[in-house]
């Protein structure tokens, strides 16, 4: 199977199978089902600096093509993760883990990329500049090259770590934005993040959150 | 939690809306009434979570109603139907605090898991009370199902067109409750709490992704913060409970 080995921003893992953030926790859930060992690494639930309660219910609705969701980053707050989530998920996990964070401003960013850095276990930072779901920051960050830029450089400044920034579709040149980032600093780009969408009646009427749409 | 293929033994209407279905299949990991299973359905891209009604060791019963694509389906499959099911789903009931007289209070299908928690309380010598809620006398199920374990139920429905007429709340104020449990729709978990001053364990039935704690996508706010239906729940105590206004 070694054909299967990738380097990911100067780590190797043994295969390029990474699960995305928002749909795998913190690990444990999965390790109930499997060895989440077999994975090449995942990304956990979007960490912010401060625990977030998330949007009212409800989150999930399904569709054809897969569903949408409006979860809105419910999370313990990066203090929370390190003492918490992390020591569980060193259990059952031996591998580098993708931690992905989320916040209102480029201070905030730093400050909880510079926490989840300094964990032995964390080998990426994922930077979610693309979520819909929140009304701020988010996805507001990722749809402007100077904003985008901004939340990179903050987070280099930080951390020698590698720095993926997470992208939004919901803009009109990408490559804009992942050209800003990679010239403020950043290692590599995640792409995507959730598009834009909402599930129609056919009687006309909005159904269900119109937000996220995942599993394409 | 365990992820395992299951037989559809059984698949046969109980009313118009509501079918019974006994799966076949390696049941160990579901070990407390009130757990749920996730079935995947072919064509669908979500799992649909049903509470288990009743299990033995080689298979485990559930009461489904058609209310959309899914379980119109599910209600076509015939035995010998494979399905994948994940078993074992979420807390259960806690039979311990119970008292000696134990209301069970269902609506429509959240009659299922008390039907395994009736028969759970009635071998360790308690006398639970059982009461029912349905729209018309049309929709009544499952009446038989309980007398045989000698548990006759209280049926109420809206229109008084079997049993009595009215709410289920009504019945709380007759019995001299040491603890309720209740399965149904918000609102009646709602009115049940505020019907009665007796502690209550409530299971809830909330549109779900993942269904084992992974996604975030079933929170309910609680005193304690924000709690995953699918993993801290379905069962929750009725004073950890906050209601949206
Ligand atoms: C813990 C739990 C236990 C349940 N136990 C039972 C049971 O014993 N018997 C029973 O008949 N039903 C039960 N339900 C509800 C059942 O899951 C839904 O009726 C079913 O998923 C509807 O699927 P559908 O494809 O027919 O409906 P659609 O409306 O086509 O489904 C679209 C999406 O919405 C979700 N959804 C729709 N209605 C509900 C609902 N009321 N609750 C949760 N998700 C919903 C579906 O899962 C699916 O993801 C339970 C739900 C939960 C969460
Ligand atoms: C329920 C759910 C929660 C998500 N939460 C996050 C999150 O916290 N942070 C993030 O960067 N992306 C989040 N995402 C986006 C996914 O990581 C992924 O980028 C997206 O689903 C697109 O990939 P897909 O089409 O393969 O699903 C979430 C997606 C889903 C479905
Ligand atoms: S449904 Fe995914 S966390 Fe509950």
């Amino acid at each position: 199977m070694e054909r299967l080995n990738v380097n990911l921003c100067g780590i190797e893992l043994d295969n390029p199978v990474l699960a995305a953030s928002g749909t795998f926790g913190y690990g444990l859930e999965f390790a109930g089902i499997y060895d989440i060992n077999l994975l090449g690494s995942f990304s956990f639930k979007g960490t912010t600096p401060e625990a977030r309660p998330g949007n009212p219910l409800p989150r999930i609705a399904e569709c054809p093509s897969g569903m949408l969701n409006a979860v809105g980053l419910q999370n313990p707050g990066v203090d929370a993760v390190i003492r918490d989530e992390l020591p569980r998920l060193r259990e059952v996990f031996h591998k580098p883990v993708m931690a992905n964070i989320a916040a209102r401003s480029p201070l905030e960013y730093a400050e909880a990329a510079e926490k989840l850095a300094q964990q032995e276990q964390v080998g990426w930072l994922e930077v979610n500049i693309s979520c819909p779901n929140v009304r701020c920051g988010g996805m507001s960050f990722g749809a402007d090259p100077k904003a985008a830029a901004e939340v990179t450089r903050a987070v280099r400044a930080v951390t020698k770590k590698p720095v993926i920034m997470k992208l939004s579709p919901n803009v009109t040149d990408i490559a804009e934005i992942a050209r800003a980032c990679e010239d403020a600093g950043a290692d590599g780009v995640s792409l995507i993040n959730t598009l834009l969408g909402m599930r129609i009646d056919l009687n006309g009427l909005p159904r269900g959150p119109a937000h996220g749409l995942a599993g394409l | 939690m365990d992820c395992k293929e299951f037989t559809i033994a059984e698949n046969r209407p109980l009313t118009e809306k509501v079918h019974y279905l006994r799966l076949a299949g390696d049941t160990a990991a579901i070990t407390m009434p009130g757990q749920f299973v996730s079935l995947s359905l072919p064509g669908f891209f979500l799992r649909r979570p049903f509470s288990v009604c009743d299990r033995d060791a080689g298979s485990f019963s559930l009461l489904v109603e058609r209310v959309g694509d899914g379980t119109a389906l599910l209600h076509t499959l015939p035995a010998g139907t494979n399905v994948s099911v994940l078993t074992g789903l979420g807390n259960g009931f806690t039979c311990e605090q119970s008292g000696d007289q134990p209301v069970l209070i269902g609506g429509g299908t959240g009659l299922s898991p008390l039907f395994w928690l009736a028969r759970e309380l009635a071998a360790q010598g308690k006398r639970p009370v059982v009461v029912l809620g349905f729209r018309t006398a049309a929709d009544v199920f499952f009446e038989e199902e309980f007398c045989a374990l000698g548990i006759c139920p209280v049926l109420f429905t809206e229109d008084g067109s079997a049993g009595r007429k009215g709410l289920v709340t009504e019945a709380l104020r007759e019995y001299d409750c040491s603890m309720f449990y209740a399965c149904g729709r918000e609102g009646m978990l709602r009115a049940v709490c505020e019907a009665t001053h007796a502690p209550g364990e409530l299971a809830f039935d909330v549109r779900m992704g993942c269904g084992f704690g992974a996604c975030m996508g079933c929170s309910r706010p609680t005193v304690s913060g924000m709690k995953r239906v699918c993993k801290d729940g379905p069962v929750f105590r009725k004073e950890e409970l906050l209601w949206n206004a």
